[in-house]
């Protein structure tokens, strides 16, 4: 790593709280239900849940950083607030540019042919249409979905699970990002088309400033990330290089 | 973390964001900014209404057939109930009233489709909002543009009405296209509104239908406003008419029915008929605006 390391990232005591409305608090009655809505202020109907709780760090210019952590530890609501997507209760986030999460499928529609969802999700993601149109034929043939037949004009719903995931990571994958965000975007599609995602991310970690990966696949952060951050009920249980916090989880997992 | 000592210990957070030149993540930009913003999403604003007009007869047999066959058969369910069962025409010519009912019901669904889409275009795709980055005033407006759009395709069954009753294309059929500027800015000013409050309270969208249909009844849709009050005091039916729905109805009526004169319309009406769509689209953009960074919190 350089001498100057130059930040990208900086979490300063991040709280993250989902609102839940209609979840059971007290009296589940219509009139307790009104006089909740009636009664201002403190939102008393909704019930809180504190996913992240005052997390800090600083991530550097050219650091590939995993998170791991149990199911529901946080990992995904922290990458979604890095990525400003998710508003903080508390404390802020710094960031480098625009942070971008690898992940298009929101914007896609079941209904639509194929090719119109990768000229949607492009420009979704604030791809311009002379960009897309560049880059359109290496989108779907990386998909590989036209490689049985002409599929990419067909509705996405007839796609099988496999297909329709692959598309969606080959146009998420389109896009180069200064920050670069993965959510467990590795396990996908049959083992031929996991090795050339797998090969696409390591492009596209060379390209970003600083990448984080999100992944219950200890060996997939081992092979690219140097540094792991551990996240545990929504607190930063341990930071530092990624073999020592690997040995720590495991033992915690009882791997 | 850092086992070498740097020059940046020491410093707070903040401290080492602006030496760096961070910026706070998910902040809301400037109003001018935001506008910048807008216009580089454009692209994206219209593919996506058109993209959600498309998918949403995609599955039925006859297609997009239905963007013309359900104002149709909209149009004809009116016709029978007012127009052949309760004779709500009110001393009007069945030659005006049926072009008058048909044209009020599709100027109205206009605007009350805009508003219902604006209700759910933040809480309705969270997904979307937690995903990507863009400008939020890209859904309401994109979904305002969608039913823009649908009006076109009602447009064919409205001509077709009007010309079946004997009005004829005209030189005032030219006014239709200021008339739908206005209208569209209006709606999109009312979506940017109702999606900010349907963002905080979802409610909204069980209670603006009643809202609605309340506000359709009063608009006179079905009925000519100064006639159906006449023993009333005047007030109300000027409340009534300047109302912005009966203004862009009377106005596209005007424009579109042979025996639809100048008499029928209020005083000054294409001043409030801008004025309504200046106040509620500026207005509406400026308070969806200021919530920008609170979109997604759900």
């Amino acid at each position: 790593m350089a001498e100057t390391r130059v930040p990208t990232v900086i979490a300063d005591e991040l709280h993250i709280v989902y609102r839940v409305n209609g979840a059971k608090t007290g009296k589940g009655s219509a009139t307790a239900a009104l006089s909740r809505i009636i009664k201002r202020g403190e939102e008393r109907g909704v019930r809180k849940v504190h996913a992240v709780k005052g997390v800090s760090f600083v991530a550097y210019r050219g650091e590939a950083i995993g998170l791991i952590g149990s199911n529901g530890s946080g990992k995904s609501t922290l990458l979604r607030a890095i990525a400003g997507l998710l508003p903080a209760e508390k404390g802020k986030v710094y960031t480098d540019g625009q942070p971008s999460l690898l992940g298009v499928n929101a914007a896609l529609m079941n209904d639509l042919t194929g090719e119109r969802n990768v000229i949607l999700g492009g420009l979704a993601m604030g791809m311009s249409r002379e960009q897309i149109k560049a880059r359109y034929q290496e989108i779907v043939d990386f998909s590989g979905i036209n490689e049985k037949g002409d599929f990419i004009t067909l509705p996405m719903r007839t796609y099988s699970s496999g297909m329709a995931a692959r598309l969606r990571f080959s146009i998420a994958a389109a896009k180069d990002h200064d920050v670069l965000m993965i959510d467990e975007a590795l396990a996908t599609g049959d083992r031929k088309f996991q090795k050339r995602s797998e090969a696409r991310i390591r492009e596209l970690r060379k390209e970003a400033g600083t990448v984080f990966l999100v992944s219950h696949n200890n060996k997939s952060i081992r092979d690219t990330c140097d540094r792991v951050l551990w996240l545990e009920r929504g607190e930063l249980r341990m930071d530092g290089p990624t073999e020592e916090v690997l040995k720590e989880y495991e033992t915690f997992t009882g791997k | 973390m850092s086992d070498r000592p740097s020059p940046d210990d020491g410093l707070s957070a903040a401290e080492l964001a602006a030496k760096y030149g961070l910026s706070v993540s998910g902040a809301r930009p400037g109003l001018a900014e935001y506008v910048r913003q807008m216009w580089g999403r454009r692209h994206f604003i219209l593919a996506f209404s058109q993209a959600k007009l498309t998918a949403q007869y995609s599955q039925a047999k006859l297609g997009q057939l239905w963007q013309v066959a359900t104002p149709l058969l909209n149009a004809l369910v009116y016709f029978l109930i007012f127009g052949l069962i309760l004779n709500a025409d009110r001393g009007m010519s069945r030659e005006v009233y049926i072009p008058f009912l048909v044209t009020g019901v599709f100027v109205f669904t206009f605007t009350q489709s805009s508003v219902m889409a604006g209700v759910r275009a933040i809480s309705g795709n969270l997904g979307l909002v937690r995903a990507l980055h863009f400008p939020r005033a890209s859904l309401p407006i994109s979904f305002a543009l969608q039913q823009l759009q649908q009006l076109m395709f009602s447009m064919i069954v409205m001509f077709a009405v009007a010309i079946g009753f004997g009005s004829y294309p005209s030189l005032s059929w030219l006014l239709i296209l200021p008339v739908l500027a206005l209208q569209f800015c209006f709606n999109t000013g009312l979506a940017l509104v109702f999606a900010r409050m349907g963002a905080k309270t979802p409610d909204l969208a069980q209670l603006m239908p009643f809202v609605m249909r309340t506000w359709m009844y009063a608009s006179g849709v079905m009925f000519s406003i100064p006639v159906m009050l006449a023993d009333h005091p005047q007030w109300i039916a000027d409340v009534l008419q300047w109302n912005p729905a009966a203004i862009y109805m009377d106005l596209m009526r005007f424009a579109l029915i042979d025996g639809y004169g100048s008499e029928n319309l209020p005083p000054h009406v294409w001043a409030v008929a801008g004025g309504w769509a200046a106040l509620v689209a500026l207005g509406g953009f400026v308070y969806f605006w200021k919530a920008e960074e609170r979109y997604g919190r759900g």
